[in-house]
């Protein structure tokens, strides 16, 4: 089984924290493991992404391929779509819904929210609204984990929330708390 | 034991495994996370590893050629054109030859991610005769570290070792090993290896010369790069790094591969590949630095593809995608691209100091038609783009201060110059001291963070001594200003820039306030720490 994933987002947003959880749970679980990242200039506010590949068998490419990846995770509506023509035919795309908008050209919210309505298998959700609700405002990336959790097979929940823990152990444990709550709330939002 | 690691960190846990005694580095994307890896590592720590940022990679070449000098095991790293930078040091270093194991590590960014350009280090390689490393894999990093420091004190010669962006910056688990013990402290007797006189040097050219043919073999015999053949005569492959894994992603059946992992090219294993073959794709990421030596080595006939050939791509980074395109396997992708989507290009943060900078910059010289300014390397390139649009040029570290010194000799008025701090150090304190020593009318400013911003926040070399700095060089007192950029400060700013622009000679302004992002993380362990 191999589990091909997008992640997207702005610089700042915490995709790369998403990537670090799903990389220990699925190191703890035996999996085969490569995820490819762009640090430097992108992070300034620009969009960034991280493909992230996971497998029992051997994972050749650091890269995904063009129609491969079966899941898009992104942060931002808008970022979710730029990445469209990597996902696979039976791909999901899981995304948050409230645009960040520090361009001048954004394209209006109610677009993008029909663009991505009009995908076969899509999951939305106002992430920071949701993690704010849940008292935990700094952990809208693990809402959107949560969402994900739903559609990787690869991983049960469980894996992940045990990462959360391993990851945010030496940040205390509220911070571990408001991680897994936040989790949580993104796994039953959808 | 596994451990999960960057490319960049895997090479850097293989060095200090390797029994390293010092990293020398000036940071770069995508080479920064070796330096601080070893510098965050509990074994370096504990046996007091040299890990300390350097001025530029010049100086960290030459520090690095000492600790071998002295004996000992020592790693310079940087990003593709930090090669240029100590090109002289790294090219005489294979003429006194090494005492030590020196290793350099380069770390190209083909599809220039945050580069000026894709140059492509393994000429570098070529060019000091020196052996050359390219690895595939994570695992490769790490296990390679050990080997090139063995090479490197076998063959007496530093060892370049070539990665790229995607390898530098992709994370996988890795199989690590035991940590050896450091080189005791052990100078070189051999003082005419040394001194590059011409009569020394002369002696030492022949016997690097002399030693191409061991370097030959040691690449032909090298234990990373393997010859598998195919069934039958057909496609053959040769592939290079992480061109080899875009390769086995698109399971090609029937072909044979070469896959090169160390430099110079493997002649044996070639022609075997050519005699097995009809005809020979070349897989690289980068420049076609494989492809017209293997074009040479076979004759005009034979007929090898690549990136020459537009089989694959002349520019940028490889992916998955070329390689399917190049066997014929491409699919089309399931879903278009999306219909409303904008650029979202990376921009200056919030708050920003070089933002007061820019602002006022762009509303002084609004009245001067006719001002060019001359940027640099750093966050405040950003400055090109939208909204500020305030610099004319970049080109290479410290150009800014020189390229408008010869704007404004050749009679371009007024000339501004833009650098930050770290790249002033770096490369731009000879370039004050020609305009000082003209007199050139030009006006710099030195947009002053405390830090090297755009990597992530390293020490910068000359904090709080800019001032001293440029008095020493011999810019005039009444004429050097430090100012904190803050919206509230804009007004004096901009009458001292005004000042200054009309002054016929040097000019130094110092915009001077923290980097937002360091500030943050200090901010963020402060309160951790209550």
């Amino acid at each position: 089984m191999k589990t091909d994933i997008k992640l997207a987002g702005v610089g700042g947003q915490g995709i790369l924290t998403i990537a670090t959880v799903i990389g220990q749970a699925a190191t703890a679980a035996g999996l085969q493991l490569k995820q490819a990242e762009v640090h430097g200039m992108s992070q300034r506010g620009g969009a960034v992404e991280s493909d992230l590949r996971l497998s029992d068998e051997a994972i050749y490419s650091d890269q995904i391929g063009l129609g491969t990846a079966d899941l898009i995770v992104s942060m931002e509506p808008m970022e979710a779509l730029r990445y469209l023509p990597y996902l696979g035919p039976k791909g999901t795309v899981v995304t948050s819904s409230a645009p960040f908008v520090n361009i001048p050209d954004y394209p209006a919210a109610e677009v993008l929210q029909a663009d991505l309505q009009a995908l076969p298998s899509v999951a939305l959700l106002d992430i920071e609204g949701v993690a704010r609700a849940q008292g935990a405002p700094k952990s809208a990336n693990m809402v959107l984990l949560g969402m994900t959790a739903r559609h990787l097979a690869i991983l049960p929940p469980e894996a992940l929330r045990e990462a959360i823990r391993t990851i945010f152990a030496r940040k205390g444990e509220k911070v571990v708390e408001d991680n897994l709550k936040a989790f949580d709330a993104g796994y039953e939002g959808v | 034991m596994k451990r999960l690691l960057l490319g960049d960190e895997a090479l850097a846990l293989g060095a200090i495994h390797a029994g390293l005694s010092g990293v020398y580095a000036y940071p770069g994307t995508p080479s920064t996370e070796i330096t601080e890896f070893i510098q965050s590592d509990p074994i370096s720590r504990e046996r007091g590893l040299h890990s300390r940022w350097c001025t530029n990679e010049k100086t960290a070449m030459e520090a690095a050629l000492g600790m071998s000098f002295a004996g000992k095991r020592a790693l310079v790293c940087m990003k593709h054109v930090g090669m240029n930078v100590c090109a002289d040091a790294f090219i005489n270093s294979a003429i006194t030859g090494v005492k030590g194991g020196l290793v350099v590590v380069a770390a190209d960014d083909p599809s220039m991610h945050s580069s000026q350009n894709e140059q492509d280090s393994r000429f570098y390689g070529e060019f000091a005769m020196v052996p050359v490393l390219e690895p595939s894999t994570q695992q490769e990093c790490y296990d390679m570290m050990a080997y090139a420091f063995d090479l490197s004190e076998e063959l007496r010669l530093p060892v370049l070792m070539r990665l790229v962006t995607r390898l530098a910056h992709s994370r996988a688990a890795v199989a690590v090993g035991d940590c050896r013990d450091e080189n005791p402290l052990e100078p070189d007797q051999e003082r005419t290896r040394w001194v590059l006189l011409p009569g020394n040097a002369k002696r030492q050219y022949a016997s690097l010369v002399a030693k191409a043919p061991e370097v030959l073999r040691r690449a032909e015999q090298s234990a990373f790069s393997s010859l598998t053949l195919g069934p039958k005569k057909g496609l053959g492959v040769v592939a290079a790094g992480i061109g080899y894994n875009y390769v086995c992603e698109c399971h090609p059946e029937g072909v044979s591969i070469l896959k090169v992992s160390q430099y110079p090219l493997p002649q044996e294993q070639i022609l075997a590949l050519a005699a097995q073959s009809s005809e020979i794709l070349v897989v690289e990421d980068g420049q076609p630095f494989i492809e017209t030596r293997i074009k040479s080595l076979l004759g005009a006939d034979y007929p090898v593809t690549g990136r020459l050939t537009g089989r694959l791509p002349r520019t940028g980074e490889l992916n998955p995608d070329h390689l399917a395109a190049a066997f014929g396997k491409a699919q089309a992708a399931p879903f278009p691209p999306a219909l409303h989507l904008a650029a979202r290009p990376p921009q200056l943060c919030q708050g920003c100091g070089h933002r007061d900078v820019y602002a006022v910059l762009n509303e002084v010289l609004a009245d001067f038609p006719s001002a060019r300014v001359f940027g640099d390397i750093g966050c405040y390139t950003l400055g090109a783009l939208p909204p500020f649009r305030a610099i004319d040029t970049c080109v290479d570290m410290g150009a800014s201060i020189t390229m408008a010194k010869g704007a404004a000799d050749a009679g371009v008025f007024p000339a501004v110059a833009v650098i930050g701090d770290s790249t002033f150090t770096h490369s731009g304190m000879t370039s004050l001291l020609d305009a000082v020593n003209d007199g050139s009318p030009i006006t710099v400013i030195i947009s002053d963070n405390l830090t090297t911003a755009m990597t992530g926040g390293q020490d910068s070399a000359g904090t709080h001594k800019f001032e001293a700095i440029c008095l020493a060089l011999g810019v005039e007192r009444e004429h050097l200003h430090v100012v904190v950029p803050l919206p509230a400060n804009r007004a004096e700013i901009g009458r001292i820039i005004r000042e200054e622009l009309a002054y016929k000679g040097v000019s130094v302004i110092i915009p001077q306030r923290e980097c937002m992002q360091t500030l943050a993380r200090k901010q963020r362990k402060k309160q951790a720490a209550k």
